[in-house]
């Protein structure tokens, strides 16, 4: 099998599926060229994450990395939610196969962007150190399509 | 689980004759067919049957017929050998398609890396080469035309006749990678003048491991390996007895049935089709449905990627395939759907499923089923189609 347990068990159970009309922070990331797009949701009082769904339009991997990153930040501080790699979300998925890595780094900055939005909302100031903008495919290194 | 087996353009199940064949082979005739003696002799003369027979079917000649390990093995030999030919008389010019097989493309690109210049004829938006494209693209330089019979995802037939005669006019070589065609679509090397062709057994319901290339006698062909003299000194290595015959019983069966195979898959083929973009909004069908192969159905959704799709098919036993990049090892969608000039994220949501003889009305009743609940289900979560439903794309 191509994928893990964890993997399958996510994409076809995908956790926080959904969106949200109140969230308050929205961020989106990918490029449908490139084949995967996330975005995710969040609800956020006193400063921890209380509801978080997303959207993805992506293979397997894009979907079960949404699923878990959303199940990895609920209930979490905004600020520790940042912090949460796509190392730890591959290792959580019991890893991915190497050509599908950058899913996991989309899901990353899915979440980063979404708090984003909600720090730029909320006049929060943003640290360039945590929000660096994965912007395009060119700029993703564990992408080929800059190559 | 049931099962349904839609994926037989990547390769098919052994008939019950090739099975037949192969399994006898393997326990009586394991002769090496280049050995004097009796088992030998024997194995030698169940290969010569099974290259006349193979012949008779392409309405070829036993002799002009080249066991191979595949379609590639012949693809690669094919044109190699047309290019060592025009390279002795200064033709250093190759015409193509830019949606060949990557057999076909690979081996072009190294020719050009040794100095050949390849012309990739447009398939246009429906996936087929024109004649007046061809025949403006044909210089003195030219020494090989090769452009497959049948495109192995799209499935739309060439124009071959057409082209095999064009050749035969201007005295170019004209090779076709039928590895689609062969057991499914009438040939016949002769009228179609065509100088070689690649055929691949696993396709016709053959054994996986063989083809050949079929080389028209005059055509002077080089060995490519260093060996023994199996088959008439041109490729060396011991005659793969149980593959050989087994891919004579596979192709005498599909060309035995032929016409009714042609009727009946087309009438699957076709009423797929109709249903999925009847059922399915924003479906677009990928080659024209004219000259298409009776068992190829190439879809793309928009606002889905393919491969979550196929995982999900596959959940409800349904084996297809798509162009998507996640499923091409690469991260760009398959050069087919592009040559086609599908825009990436549309290319992204492909799904070829192709059927064969084996398939039933249920099978087909059961994609029907189940084809719009996953598309439906996956566009849900898709902020594509979101964005696609607010007009914004």
């Amino acid at each position: 099998m191509l994928y893990s347990e964890k993997v399958m068990d996510h994409f076809q159970n995908p956790r926080n599926l959904g969106k949200m009309d109140d969230a308050d922070g929205v961020g989106e990331v990918g490029n449908a060229k490139c084949g995967d797009i996330m975005k995710i949701y969040l609800k956020i009082k006193d400063g921890v994450i209380e509801d978080v769904k997303f959207n993805t339009f992506g293979c397997a991997s894009a979907i079960a990395t949404s699923s878990m990153a959303t199940e990895m930040i609920k209930g979490q501080k905004v600020e520790d939610a940042i912090q949460i790699s796509n190392k730890a979300v591959v290792e959580a998925l019991d890893g991915l196969p190497p050509a599908k890595i950058h899913c996991s780094v989309l899901a990353e900055q899915a979440v980063k962007a979404a708090v984003a939005d909600y720090y730029t909302k909320n006049g929060i100031e943003l640290d360039p150190e945590i929000f660096n903008s994965c912007g395009d495919c060119e700029s993703c290194e564990s992408c080929a399509h800059g190559e | 689980m049931k099962t349904v087996y839609a994926d037989n353009a990547a390769t098919t199940a052994l008939s019950p004759e090739a099975f037949e064949a192969m399994v006898t082979c393997l326990k009586d005739d394991y002769g090496n067919a280049s050995s004097l003696h009796h088992l030998g002799q024997k194995a030698a003369a169940e290969v010569a049957k099974a290259r006349r027979e193979i012949a008779e079917c392409l309405g070829a000649e036993a002799g002009e017929i080249y066991f191979t390990s595949g379609g590639t093995e012949a693809d690669n030999w094919a044109i190699t050998n047309a290019a060592r030919l025009g390279m002795k008389k200064g033709k250093t010019h190759i015409i193509s398609t830019s949606f060949e097989h990557h057999a076909v493309l690979h081996t072009l690109q190294k020719l050009e890396k040794e100095g050949f210049e390849v012309t990739y004829l447009d398939v246009h938006s429906d996936g087929y080469v024109r004649i007046d494209e061809l025949e403006k693209a044909i210089t003195d330089k030219t020494c090989l035309v090769t452009i497959m019979y049948a495109n192995n995802e799209i499935g739309t037939i060439q124009p071959i006749e057409e082209i095999g005669k064009l050749c035969k006019e201007k005295g170019v070589t004209f090779h076709t990678d039928a590895v689609q065609a062969v057991g499914h679509l009438p040939i016949n090397v002769k009228e179609q003048n065509i100088d070689m062709l690649s055929f691949s057994a696993h396709k016709f319901h053959g054994p996986k491991g063989i083809g050949a290339l079929y080389c028209r006698k005059g055509i002077p062909l080089m060995g490519f390996m260093q060996g023994g003299a199996q088959e008439r000194n041109k490729r060396p290595g011991t005659t793969n007895t149980p593959a050989i015959v087994a891919t004579a019983a596979a192709l005498k069966k599909c060309c035995a049935d032929m016409d009714k195979n042609i009727a009946y898959v087309s009438s699957l083929r076709d009423k797929l089709i109709d249903s999925i973009v009847e059922l399915i909004p924003r479906t677009r069908v990928n080659g024209g449905r004219d000259k298409r192969l009776p068992g190829n159905v190439s879809f793309c959704f928009e606002g889905i990627e393919g491969e979550s799709l196929l995982l999900h098919l596959d959940l409800k036993g349904i084996c297809g395939s798509s162009g998507s990049a996640c499923t091409s090892g690469s991260l760009d969608p398959s050069h087919v759907l592009l040559a086609l000039g599908l825009p990436h994220e549309i290319a992204h949501g492909s799904l070829r499923l192709s059927l064969c003889e084996y398939n039933t009305e249920d099978d087909i009743d059961y994609i029907i089923e189940e084809l719009p609940k996953i598309v439906s289900m996956l566009r849900d979560m898709s902020p594509v189609w979101e964005k696609i439903m607010k007009g914004e794309n």
